[in-house]
């Protein structure tokens, strides 16, 4: 697919320490790859490279002077363009934000930044957020780098075909629903949603802020472990920010799953999934046993009420969060007579078709006399999601299911039909609805020779736990 | 598919609730989409949740107050920048009360 040696992230950063590369050299690298692949894939709406190469050209005098440039020391990284970054376009794969330069970086960008990593670009995505198939830019879709006609899921979709066509090592998604599992699962790569709270959300894009968390994209599970310790911890800017530091998960990546016990999750696992995708979830659950683990079936009930719940609830966050965008202190403004008339023009010709359904599906959820019938509804459908999932980790310590019903699916395909693209997200949503951690594992590929992947569900700040399961999957390969 | 749950007009009132205009044939779509969106997630309606309280986040946290001390703050020149009109480092709108003459 691309001319890049394969370095992980974690190599990387131990040859630039060590002076055996340069980071710019790394950094040209993937820029070259990019430029050779990227105006086909479109993974990216920005690449920085001039700021990149920049970086590079830093992180290189600081292993020269003998100091420690961190442990990301010269890894390219691809940021959804969600994701505040100073002085660098950050626009939502929204025109109501096009052009828009933020005043500040978000905290994980902050965070790798100090850590040595170089930021490549940012990258495309479903509208604010909203789609299962990156099909829902502004600017265009991205493809999937494992066959140009499929998508690569969304909405982080540019991130992940960005690591899986070799662009970067590491993306950085969000996923409100199952935007950086869904994707990651579809273009082979490892996503990782970590717990609520977890990872400061302070400079992300809100979409939905019970809902919304950050996390990785890389090709292997050590990957994602290393970016995780590094972007995860305490922030006073997101008052959702867990207080206490987390240990980290890097340190007990190798300790294996001997006897864990490990749930497959029966109602995730069952009806609506294609069978080759549920062949792959057989042969993950015989190598999770082969490693030790105990395997049962498990039950969350009320889980197949979770895309019924979360398709009440973000849309009624969303509908709130996006409020803010109303032509007065940055973005589009279409002018007209009236401030009401300038904010009405503005977000009509601003937002595109999906954002406009979810903002007025919110709008209506949490209307005078439907507010008790749907949105407080929803609310009390989470707290009996909630309640399942409390009993079911009594019995196990980690749950793994399909991550999308289905491989890639071809451009197009559902984008007519709003419901039908809402059941990818059939999987992976009510994980944040509860808050818990999850990630997705490639593993193997389905009948159309692409890739499956595996979702594994943790209880709250279970990532340590998650990630053993995760490399010894990787492992059984 | 049961009783049509959003009409035309509701969603038109909707659209203008949320500061956004529809074209006709907009309209017409939304309405269809949205209802049998409505439709599908109506499912939880049949569920008992009797007693539950509601959760609105995923987890138990409380409010943290940091020590009212003066920290950075974003640049007042940058943050205008990005607004599409200034005037006297304020930002500038169009009338909020009846039109411009």
């Amino acid at each position: 697919m691309t001319a890049v040696e394969p370095m992980t992230a974690v190599e990387i950063a131990v040859a630039v320490k060590s002076g055996r590369r340069s980071a710019r050299s790394v950094v040209d690298e993937h820029l070259s790859a990019i430029q050779a692949g990227d105006p086909e894939v479109h993974a990216f709406n920005l690449v920085a490279a001039a700021q990149a190469r920049a970086r590079a050209d830093e992180i290189d005098a600081a292993v020269a002077s003998g100091r420690d440039p961190g442990p990301m020391a010269g890894v390219p990284v691809a940021l959804k363009d969600n994701l505040c970054t100073r002085g660098m376009a950050t626009t939502c794969s929204s025109r109501i934000l096009e052009g828009w330069v933020p005043p500040y970086d978000a905290a994980v960008v902050e965070r790798l930044r100090d850590a040595g990593a170089v930021v490549v670009g940012k990258t495309n995505m479903d509208e604010f957020a909203m789609g299962s198939s990156t099909e829902n830019s502004a600017f265009g879709p991205t493809r999937n780098p494992c066959d140009h006609s499929r998508v690569p899921g969304g909405s982080s979709g540019g991130s992940a075909a960005a690591v899986a066509a070799g662009f970067a090592p590491v993306g950085l998604g969000s996923d409100t629903g199952g935007s950086i599992r869904q994707p990651a699962a579809l273009c082979g790569v490892v996503g990782v949603k970590p717990t609520y709270g977890l990872v400061s959300r302070y400079g992300l894009v809100a979409f939905a802020s019970s809902l919304d968390q950050i996390g990785p994209f890389t090709t292997t599970v050590a990957d994602s472990a290393a970016v995780l310790d590094v972007i995860s911890g305490p922030d006073g800017r997101d008052s959702t920010s867990i207080g206490a530091p987390q240990p980290r998960v890097a340190d007990t990546l190798d300790d294996g799953v001997e006897g864990l016990r490990i749930g497959v999750l029966a109602e995730l696992s069952g009806d609506g999934v294609a069978p080759d995708v549920a062949a792959r979830l057989r042969a993950a659950v015989g190598a999770l046993e082969s490693a030790g683990a105990r395997v049962a079936e498990a039950s969350v009930p009320a889980a197949v009420y979770g895309l019924s719940a979360y398709y009440l609830i973000a849309p009624a966050e969303a509908s709130s969060n996006l409020a803010r965008y109303d032509g007065v202190r940055y973005g589009l403004r279409v002018d007209a007579s009236s401030t009401p008339g300038m904010n009405t023009a503005t977000r009509s010709s601003g937002f595109g078709d999906e954002v406009k359904r979810r903002i007025m599906l919110g709008t209506y959820a949490l209307s005078a006399g439907y507010y008790d019938a749907y949105y407080g509804k929803a609310q009390k459908v989470r707290t009996l999601i909630v309640n399942d999932f409390a009993s079911v980790w009594e019995q196990f310590d980690l749950l793994v299911s399909p991550t999308s019903p289905t491989t890639a699916f071809p451009l197009g395909e559902r984008t007519a039909d709003p419901l039908a693209m809402y059941m990818s997200d059939v999987c992976t949503v009510p994980v944040n609805l509860t808050g818990q951690a999850a990630m997705s594992v490639p593993y193997g590929v389905g009948h159309d020779g692409l890739p499956v992947g595996v979702q594994i569900l943790a209880p709250a700040l279970g990532e340590p736990v998650m990630f053993r399961a995760a490399a010894v999957l990787e492992a059984s390969l | 598919m049961g009783q049509q749950r959003i009409t035309r007009a509701e969603c038109a009132h909707v659209a203008a609730l949320a500061r956004l205009e529809l074209t006709d044939e907009e309209l017409e779509r939304f309405t269809g989409q949205l209802d049998e969106l409505l439709d599908h997630v109506a499912e939880v309606e049949a569920l008992d949740v009797e007693g539950l309280s509601a959760t609105m986040h995923p987890l138990a946290i409380a409010n943290v107050l940091r020590p009212d001390v003066p920290g950075a703050v974003l640049d007042r020149e940058e943050v205008l920048a990005a607004a599409p009109l200034v005037e006297d480092g304020q930002f500038r709108v169009p009338p909020v009360l009846g039109e411009a003459p």
